[in-house]
């Protein structure tokens, strides 16, 4: 069994535990920067898609995992960035560089509108309050059509770096993984300070983060526009990705699909946040592959896949609230402690009737 | 104009108060939060559908026995999974029960394609004038229908022993174990009770709109409507439902008609915004 021993407080919130986890992230680092030289463009591609929504992921648990904030309109968010991205460089004909921070800035700014009447709300209530923003903004969307296109969308091109184009799979490739990179990176700066501790005493007790003299109503608002931020600038970078966007980029089922995310990688962790994203992006490619041992009446039906994905998200609320993220720890901790482990170890606990109709 | 609106919003309204009225029980009993409840409505219209157009049932045979299948659906569903939510936090009970309207939404689509198909109601194309008001027969059926099971739901509530343990229920799950009430019982039941609801209502919705896979996105409006009369209030999900189907269909005639799709979250933010309890909701005070 291997015990670290910490000595002072820097020592548990360094970045790195360790030299060996350095260099297991540095391997991580090679392996992606030659992927595109090796994969196909489709690999490529999934695989951009997939980083984008871990910004997303990132993002949203934040709000969610972090703070303890439901939100089921997410997506608004998502679409403001889009849009802001189509509208200034295509309409427009401003940089993409110039456009893809203002994407960011104009979904935390909406983030910051819509986190003051959501201040009063909390679990149901939220989640139905910031559905209802995400249907309404899917109406804006759709109406608002000098901006954007209404229903028949917005052509983006992807972007250059002066004379570099970032036009083929490849390049695009590059700059999403380098923005996943940063903002992953500033996730974990973020969950150190103390901003990033005021969020999650906020999540476990609003009462006793309050008594810590933490302003409830300014973190919370916080959270709100750091997340859209995060979730602005995913949408920035996934309109030139598929060079197409339209009202269906943005549906409830999209904001559906970023909670998924989080809950089947991980609430609360950042590791989550990217092993759900890119679960949740491949697996159309896990069923594809997996297709032969399904049999051929149910493989052959429309909506296996949906069913499949309600299945998976069921059976993670039940049976691993924790995610993948949380297996992977039990697992870690059952090999660290080896013959000690018993099953009781990391047993939930009911409650009944733990009410937050009166939290 | 403004009457005619308003009596055929108030058919839609009726259907939105009857799947707001079936979560709201189920929130009431167990507190868990059913956003699949709009998918139950989808399986009753569909349901009976099949059981009057491939077993050629006469129709009211076919609603009793939609009826049935739908309460049986609903008891089993809670057997088997729903019990192991209860006590969970919301955020997870939010996101399984989207889980299983996914799941159900594409088993429906599996079972019946993804045509879209018509329920008949009887006497549905009959035309009745109040005035200068047109009705149609399947409007005041709808209004009928639902007056009564509301009626048949308050003296249920009011009269029997079952009634009032569920009320006990929902007031505090510890004591009513301890009055000898099987608590886990009742909670069964109280599933069945909700899903037969959510199957009346399909009934009534599939004339007036259309027999889809994808109704049950209508459950959602349900919410604004619950949320409007106050969480947790029967008479509230009734009133509730009633004002977002009038109100939405008169934005629908006098503002832009997009405004109408969107009406009901545009009630349900200012509702949220200026009193969060609702109308029948009563403020709780936070423990610490």
């Amino acid at each position: 069994m291997r015990f670290k021993l910490k000595k002072t407080y820097m020592e548990d919130i360094k970045l790195f535990p360790d030299k060996i986890d350095m260099a297991w992230y540095g391997l991580l680092l090679i392996i992606l920067s030659i992927f595109p030289l090796v994969a196909g463009h489709y690999w490529i591609y999934n695989l951009t898609l997939s980083g984008i929504y871990c910004i997303v992921a990132l993002g949203l648990n934040i709000l969610t995992g972090f703070t303890g904030q439901i939100s089921l309109g997410h997506a608004a968010f998502f679409a403001i960035g889009a849009y802001s991205v189509g509208y200034l460089t295509t309409t427009l004909g401003w940089s993409y560089w110039i456009a893809l921070p203002l994407a960011g800035i104009s979904a935390a700014a909406s983030g910051l509108v819509v986190a003051v009447p959501a201040l009063r709300l909390s679990g149901l209530y939220l989640a139905i309050a910031t559905m209802g923003f995400g249907f309404i903004m899917e109406q804006v969307i759709v109406q608002w059509k000098s901006v954007t296109g209404g229903a028949n969308g917005l052509l983006i091109n992807r972007p250059s770096i002066s004379s570099w184009s970032l036009s083929s799979d490849g390049a695009y490739y590059y700059l999403v993984i380098v923005m996943v990179a940063v903002f992953v990176l500033l996730t974990k700066n973020l969950t150190r300070s103390p901003a990033g501790r005021a969020f999650v005493a906020v999540r476990d007790s609003e009462v006793a983060a309050q008594t810590m003299g933490i302003p409830l109503a300014r973190v919370k608002v916080q959270a709100f526009a750091i997340s859209a931020f995060y979730t602005g600038i995913a949408g920035g970078l996934f309109a030139p990705l598929i060079n197409f966007i339209g009202p269906d980029n943005f549906t409830i089922a999209e904001s559906i699909n970023f909670i998924v995310m989080i809950i089947v990688g991980g609430l609360g962790s950042i590791h989550g946040s990217i092993f759900g994203a890119v679960f949740i992006t491949l697996l159309s490619e896990f069923i594809r592959v997996s297709k032969d041992f399904i049999p051929a009446f149910l493989r052959e039906q429309v909506g296996f896949q949906t069913a499949v994905y309600g299945l998976v998200l069921m059976q993670f609320i039940l049976f691993e609230p924790m995610g993948i993220y949380g297996r992977w720890l039990k697992l870690k901790y059952l090999f660290q402690v080896f013959p000690l482990y018993r099953k009781d170890t990391f047993r939930r606990v009911r409650r009944f009737q733990r009410s937050e109709r009166t939290r | 104009m403004f009457w005619q609106l308003a009596i055929s919003g108030m058919a839609l309204g009726c259907v939105y108060a009857l799947i707001a009225l079936g979560f709201v029980l189920i929130f009431k009993a167990t507190e868990v939060i059913n956003f699949a409840q709009g998918e139950f409505m989808m399986l009753g219209a569909f349901v009976a559908f099949s059981l009057l157009n491939y077993g050629h049932l006469p129709f009211w045979m076919s609603v009793l026995l939609t009826l049935f299948i739908m309460a049986g659906f609903g008891a089993v569903l809670d057997r088997v999974v729903m019990r192991y939510l209860v006590g969970e936090p919301v955020f997870s009970m939010v996101m399984f029960t989207i889980g299983l309207s996914i799941f159900l939404r594409s088993v429906a689509g599996m079972i019946w394609s993804t045509d879209t198909y018509t329920l008949e109601l009887p006497y549905g194309n009959a035309i009745v004038r109040i005035g200068t008001v047109v009705l149609s027969g399947g409007d005041l059926l709808v209004v009928g229908a639902t007056a009564l099971l509301v009626a048949l739901l308050f003296l249920f509530f009011r009269f029997t022993d079952l009634g009032i343990a569920m009320q006990a229920t929902s007031q505090n799950q510890f004591a009513t174990y301890l009055m000898g009430i099987n608590v886990e019982r009742v909670f069964s039941i109280t599933w069945a009770l909700s899903a037969l609801v959510a199957a009346v209502a399909g009934i009534l919705l599939a004339p007036i709109l259309f027999l889809h896979k994808d109704m049950g996105f209508i459950g959602l409006k349900a919410f604004p409507a619950a949320v409007l009369g106050g969480f947790g209030s029967v008479p509230g999900a009734i009133v509730g439902g009633l004002i977002i189907g009038v109100s939405e269909n008169l934005a629908g005639g006098f503002l832009p008609l997009w405004v109408k799709d969107i009406f009901a979250y545009i009630v349900l933010i200012a509702v949220l915004v200026i009193r969060p309890e609702g109308i029948f909701g009563i403020e709780e005070k936070k423990k610490v």
